[in-house]
């Protein structure tokens, strides 16, 4: 079964920096991103799990809260890695994608390939807009995203991951 | 009983609990001297954020508040604007904003059922611990909360933050035909419920009692969630009998004050904790369960429900909720059955200077909003008190009393993690959305 790409933006516009993910699946969005599913979640695992099938690829855009860290800095993860996020991503949910990463590798349910891009935010706060250094670092975070879809909708070995 | 130096304990990071909080304990020899829950409140900033909108916005933009319960927050905030505007929405309408309304108790409740509670009784870490180790029941969890999130896509056009709600009723209804695969779902999935009631019912429960009030929505005839006045359930010690009061009188009853170590405001009922949620409904309203679920609540420990049995044990809340995800499936069925699309989609709903305010029973209990419209229509004024909030000071208790009944137990001292681990169950028993109230818990433990 060929398998789709699928884009996750995820986050809560409602909470500053964490509304990141969305914003790259808007400008996604805006530009037209031909035959990629753009979705938005709230990371909530229920339905974070309903939206891949085990053929797809991920692309998963995310606000990552780094005490230590440089607001706008971006990193990209791997789905054998992802799980390890637990302590670090924003979600403002109980569970996040990391919990719902590490559960999907609990119930067979991974997708073939899945990355993350994410930003590093500075205010997770209660409120709209992002930050400067999050809202500087977007286009980027957007091009890696693109980037991704792209190699995913490029034919390759079973095997075969994502850049 | 443990004697010793003082301590004060802090959570700083409680895992499964819809949002972010911290506890703070302060210990002195055996006693729990304090015991502070503390919560991040965007509520607060919504109801800035309302002022000066027009009065069709609040239901999409209180829908924001929280990823696990949108459609209370919409379907509180239409019944407010719409009792403003002296405007009553029945029918068939009304009977598709309850279908709406059962799909997220669906996959709220199934949610923190089998994600979130269950891995306490389990001996989990986590979900994904629970998943390795029972992985059936665990997908079978998912399968019924995917059966709800069907509904609020159906109904509110899209899973996360419904857009098909309006004030005044719906932008768009069913067909009958539409709802057809939905019906079938939703029956495979009350069979799934029956088996996840026996599951949970079967799990060992620490003993444990809430001896405050309850307060749920009250409408005689059915398990009120979107009808009816609030009404108050008396500790079991006190002499007075049940009482009700108007949604109006809300304010008055529910009193809400700053303490210093949160951001979201305390409610207290007639000046005492007070408990808003799954136990509170099922004291209350447990004769009008569904038979189905009448049926399953009795076969799994909690009692007659028809016989207006209380249950006090916030641990056995995990019960309560699988039955009454029984009951909202079984309800939703019916209201599915028996569905003519309405002539209209929604009622006209003329704008006047006037305030107006509701309270409907979102997953974890009683949501009031109350707002103020100008003569054009915009929110002069706008209130917003989450069940978390309320149930704040009465989980503070609940974590007193727990933490002291634990020292007193014990002639050695109690380590840190051992109370870290109890504070965390005791507040996952309360399924608080800190996400509505306001991020995960931080404990910190003072002995002094």
């Amino acid at each position: 079964m060929t398998g789709r790409v699928v884009v996750i933006g995820v986050g809560n516009p409602f909470r500053r920096d964490d509304g990141a993910g969305p914003a790259v699946v808007e400008a996604l969005r805006a530009r037209g991103t031909a035959a990629a599913v753009l979705a938005v979640s709230d990371g909530d695992p229920g339905r974070l799990l309903e939206m891949w099938r085990p053929a797809d690829t991920v692309v998963v855009a995310e606000a990552l809260r780094s005490p230590a860290g440089r607001p706008g800095r971006l990193h990209t993860v791997r789905a054998e890695r992802a799980a390890s996020l637990a302590a670090t991503t924003a979600s403002t949910h109980g569970l996040g994608l990391a919990e719902t990463v590490a559960l999907a590798a609990a119930l067979d349910r991974l997708p073939r390939a899945l990355v993350v891009h994410a930003v590093e935010g500075a205010d997770f706060t209660a409120g709209v807009g992002l930050t400067g250094p999050v809202r500087s670092a977007l286009p980027a975070l957007v091009r890696l995203v693109a980037d991704s879809v792209r190699a995913g909708q490029r034919p390759r070995p079973p095997s075969g991951g994502v850049r | 009983m443990s004697r010793g130096p003082s301590r004060v304990l802090r959570l700083d990071a409680l895992a499964r609990v819809e949002g972010e909080a911290a506890v703070r304990l302060r210990l002195r020899g055996g006693e729990v001297v304090a015991a502070e829950l503390r919560i991040y409140e965007p509520p607060r900033f919504f109801e800035a954020f309302l002022v000066g909108r027009g009065h069709t916005e609040p239901p999409d933009l209180t829908a924001r508040i929280c990823g696990i319960c949108p459609v209370a927050y919409q379907m509180t905030a239409c019944q407010a604007i719409e009792a403003a505007c002296g405007v009553t929405v029945d029918g068939p309408v009304a009977q598709l904003r309850r279908l709406l309304y059962y799909g997220e108790w669906i996959e709220s409740q199934s949610l923190h059922i089998h994600l979130l509670h269950a891995p306490d009784f389990l001996g989990c870490a986590d979900a994904v611990e629970a998943a390795r180790g029972h992985r059936a029941a665990v997908e079978r969890g998912l399968r019924i909360k995917q059966a709800g999130n069907a509904v609020v896509e159906v109904l509110g056009g899209r899973p996360i933050h419904p857009v098909n709600v309006r004030v005044g009723g719906f932008y768009r209804t069913p067909s009958r035909t539409e709802l057809v695969p939905l019906a079938e779902r939703l029956r495979r999935a009350r069979d799934e419920a029956l088996e996840t009631v026996r599951w949970v019912g079967g799990f060992d429960f620490p003993e444990a009692s809430f001896d405050g009030e309850f307060l749920a929505l009250h409408d005689p005839g059915r398990y009120a969630i979107d009808s009816g006045a609030p009404a108050v359930l008396p500790a079991p010690e006190s002499r007075e009998g049940r009482r009700s009061f108007p949604v109006t009188e809300f304010e008055n009853r529910v009193v809400e004050e700053q303490v210093p170590y949160s951001t979201a405001l305390q409610s207290r009922l007639d000046g005492r904790p007070h408990l808003t949620g799954a136990l509170a409904r099922y004291a209350l309203n447990g004769r009008w369960l569904h038979p189905t679920a009448a049926e399953a609540a009795r076969g799994s420990g909690l009692g007659d429900p028809t016989a207006g049995v209380v249950c006090r044990n916030p641990y056995r809340s995990i019960v309560v909720r699988a039955v009454e995800v029984v009951h909202a499936l079984e309800e939703a069925l019916l209201i599915i059955e028996g569905y003519r699309p309405p002539a209209r989609a929604q009622v006209a709903v003329p704008v006047r200077e006037a305030v107006g305010c509701a309270v409907t029973e979102a997953p974890r209990g009683l949501l009031y909003h109350r707002y103020a419209l100008g003569p054009d229509g915009a929110v002069t004024r706008a209130r917003i008190v989450p069940p978390t909030a309320q149930n704040q000071a009465a989980v503070e208790e609940d974590l007193r009393r727990q933490v002291g009944a634990r020292l007193a137990r014990s002639r050695s001292a109690v380590g840190d993690g051992e109370l870290v681990a109890l504070c965390e169950r005791a507040v996952r028993n309360h399924d608080p959305c800190i996400s509505c109230a306001a991020h995960f818990l931080d404990l910190t433990v003072e002995r002094e």
